[in-house]
């Protein structure tokens, strides 16, 4: 499973794609809130947060449907489906390679995209450790929209309206981290609830998600 | 004696259902026509809300079917998984639309209802919220359908996504209470409809709930097994292509 | 060690295409499937390799034992070719690739990105892909698509001394490879037959 690993975020690296174009999504959602809202900096550190965690999400989705679709194209998936690796580690660590390349960036990135969206000074701790703790989840719950339809042509219109939906919790506690951060509450419980989803999400759905891959292999 | 996995048989589901559903159509025509005119019609006015309140005989049914619905295509999904009957799997499939259009009615009428109570269409009420969402998994759901051609894939990959769906449905209408308690102070726009509604409105609004509940039967009777014959008819041309 | 495949039905979309396939492959031997296109011999492969379900039927071998190979190589054109061998071995925890290398004759290729290789060199990548599983039932399914002649032998090679290690091969082809080893078996035979019913069951046949 090191060996998968290794090999996708070799991949990701080579490729560009990984990386590269997350950031620069996230970036460019960034450049075009201010003009969408205007440039008052109360405002802009009042929806901060949300923005920051939106963004996260759609830089996140953009990337998903790379996760099995090459594979499958190029038939790496069948080999891997055949050989001895479980076929719920092949999702694992492919969730594991898909955060690695693109929500990782975002979460040591966001402080400076926070700075672009004046967040106050209180909220940059928040918003890092709720990236942190939720963009596994965002990883991991994209896997599965992956595998489902991982054998549709043009799947990717789809693959959104799939995951979209399934994001809502991750998103709501994640914002609302963020949110409790700037107005100085404590955050402990949407933490927690932020944590538990990465934590069971990331133990629970490979098994779907290598369920639903079988069926799409055969 | 007899099992109900008889009617899994598709031919034993489609002569059985056609029976049946005459009766079960004229029912639901029978409690939905008696129970909206009761409702409409024969009860007082609330003293607060004057005549709105009567849009309460559509909504709070659709509501409840709009659940229920995903609830019925769940077990059919999980009948599907451990037995493999498909007869489930099309029965899930034909739900799926009617709870679709069973929410937006009570998104609808919600927004109908909320505008004279609270003075605007739509509000992140958490309930409003929810059935949003649950929206939104029905379109994937029916979305995911139409896009496998192969029957039995598309069964199999709804099925968990049902199921999938289902945990994080539940998870998002307990995060939205949750975010929406962030927001305002209070439930202050949720009704509990329930507790203070007296029994001259509550027994024609049980009425109505049967006769969507019949419909619903009914409508997922004519659907099922038109998806039954649709599938045959797939069957028997891939067969005779392949000669 | 030997191959005991017995009423093996396999379906496509859904439909019976093959049944009552029975064979038997022991070490040493390779089984060549015939047949017209379509008749089903890459649904019977790729049950054979275990990535999809038969309707009803015996297969002695566990999937455990079988290295598949289809029309597609599973190659990345970005990692070098030693790269993409490097991973399968790894996967499959041999740590072996020279022996895969000579035999396939990659060497003056080894540090090549493998989107720059010619379509027979690709097809000699993904065979070589074989060596590097170390099982002992190779699953081949059109295994010489794009390979010229002097490649077609190289892999004839590769099959015999895999064949005389002990290994089996199950292949689809239409090239003879000179192999004495061979068996053919005609699927013709085998093709699914139902008759149409007005009282149709569960698969809706």
């Amino acid at each position: 499973m090191m060996a998968l690993l290794r090999r996708d975020l070799t991949l990701a690296v080579r490729a560009g794609g990984g990386f590269g174009l997350g950031l620069s999504f996230f970036l460019i959602v960034v450049v075009l809130v201010p003009f969408g809202v205007g440039p008052e900096t109360a405002l802009l550190g009042r929806i901060a947060p949300g923005i920051l965690w939106v963004a996260a999400l759609l830089a996140c989705l953009l990337s998903l449907d790379r996760i099995f679709s090459l594979d499958f194209e190029d038939g790496s998936l069948d080999l891997l489906a055949t050989s001895p690796l479980p076929l719920e580690g092949v999702v694992a660590s492919k969730a594991v390679a898909h955060w690695l390349a693109t929500g990782l960036p975002l979460v040591i990135a966001a402080p400076v995209f926070a700075l672009l969206m004046s967040l106050p000074q209180e909220g940059y701790g928040p918003i890092v450790l709720s990236l942190l703790l939720g963009t596994p989840a965002l990883s991991v719950i994209g896997a599965f929209g992956a595998a489902l339809t991982v054998g549709i042509k043009r799947g990717g219109l789809l693959l959104s309206l799939l995951v979209l939906p399934l994001y809502v919790p991750t998103l709501i506690f994640g914002a609302e981290v963020a949110r409790r951060g700037v107005e100085g509450q404590g955050y402990g419980p949407p933490l927690l609830m932020l944590a538990g989803i990465s934590f069971a999400a990331l133990a629970l759905l490979p098994f779907a998600s290598a369920a639903v891959l079988r069926v799409n292999l055969r | 004696m007899a099992s109900i996995w008889e009617y899994a048989n598709p031919l034993k589901f489609m002569r059985t259902t056609e029976r049946l559903l005459p009766v079960v159509a004229v029912a639901a025509a029978v409690c939905l026509i008696g129970g909206l005119i009761w409702g409409f019609f024969f009860t007082p006015d609330d003293f607060r809300q004057g005549s709105t309140v009567k849009i309460f005989y559509i909504h709070v049914p659709s509501a409840m079917m709009a659940i229920n619905i995903w609830g019925m295509m769940l077990v059919t999904s999980l009948i599907w998984l451990v037995r493999r009957h498909h007869v489930s799997a099309l029965a899930a499939r034909a739900a799926a639309p009617i709870g679709a259009v069973m929410t937006v009615i009570a998104l609808f009428t919600g927004a109908v209802w909320g505008q004279p109570m609270w003075g605007t269409w739509w509000a992140w009420d958490p309930r409003l919220t929810s059935f949003l969402i649950l929206f939104l998994f029905y379109l994937g759901y029916m979305a995911l359908w139409a896009a496998i051609e192969n029957d039995d894939t598309a069964a199999d990959l709804t099925s968990v996504l049902c199921l999938v769906g289902s945990v994080f449905a539940l998870l998002s209408r307990y995060a939205v209470n949750f975010w929406n308690q962030g927001l305002h102070q209070g439930a202050s726009l949720s009704l509990d409809k329930e507790e203070n509604v007296a029994d001259v409105f509550w027994y024609p609004a049980l009425v109505a709930i049967a006769g969507f509940v019949l419909l619903f039967v009914a409508l997922v009777i004519v659907r099922t097994n038109t998806e039954i014959r649709a599938r045959r008819t797939r069957a028997l041309l891939a067969r005779e292509r392949l000669g | 060690m030997e191959l005991v495949v017995q009423d093996l039905s396999v379906a496509r979309g859904g439909l019976p295409v093959l049944s009552g396939v029975s064979f038997s492959v022991s070490q040493g031997q390779a089984l060549v499937l015939r047949g017209p296109n379509g008749i089903g011999k890459t649904t019977l492969l790729r049950t054979l390799a275990g990535l999809q379900p038969a309707l009803s039927g015996n297969i002695s071998l566990d999937r455990e034992a079988m290295a598949y190979a289809a029309h597609i190589d599973g190659i990345k054109s970005t990692l070098t070719v030693e790269e993409n061998l490097n991973f399968w071995a790894d996967v499959f925890e041999l740590n072996e690739i020279e022996h895969a290398i000579a035999c396939f004759e990659l060497g003056s290729l080894r540090s090549r990105p493998a989107g720059l290789l010619s379509a027979g060199q690709k097809r000699r990548l993904g065979l070589a892909r074989l060596l590097v599983t170390g099982r002992p039932v190779w699953i081949l399914d059109e295994p010489t698509v794009s390979l010229d002649q002097a490649a077609v032998a190289l892999f004839g090679a590769a099959v015999k001394a895999h064949l005389a290690q002990g290994g089996l091969a199950i292949m689809a082809t239409h090239i003879d490879l000179g192999l004495e080893e061979a068996l053919p078996l005609e699927l013709g035979q085998f093709r699914a037959r139902s008759t149409l019913a007005d009282n149709f069951d569960e698969a809706f046949l």
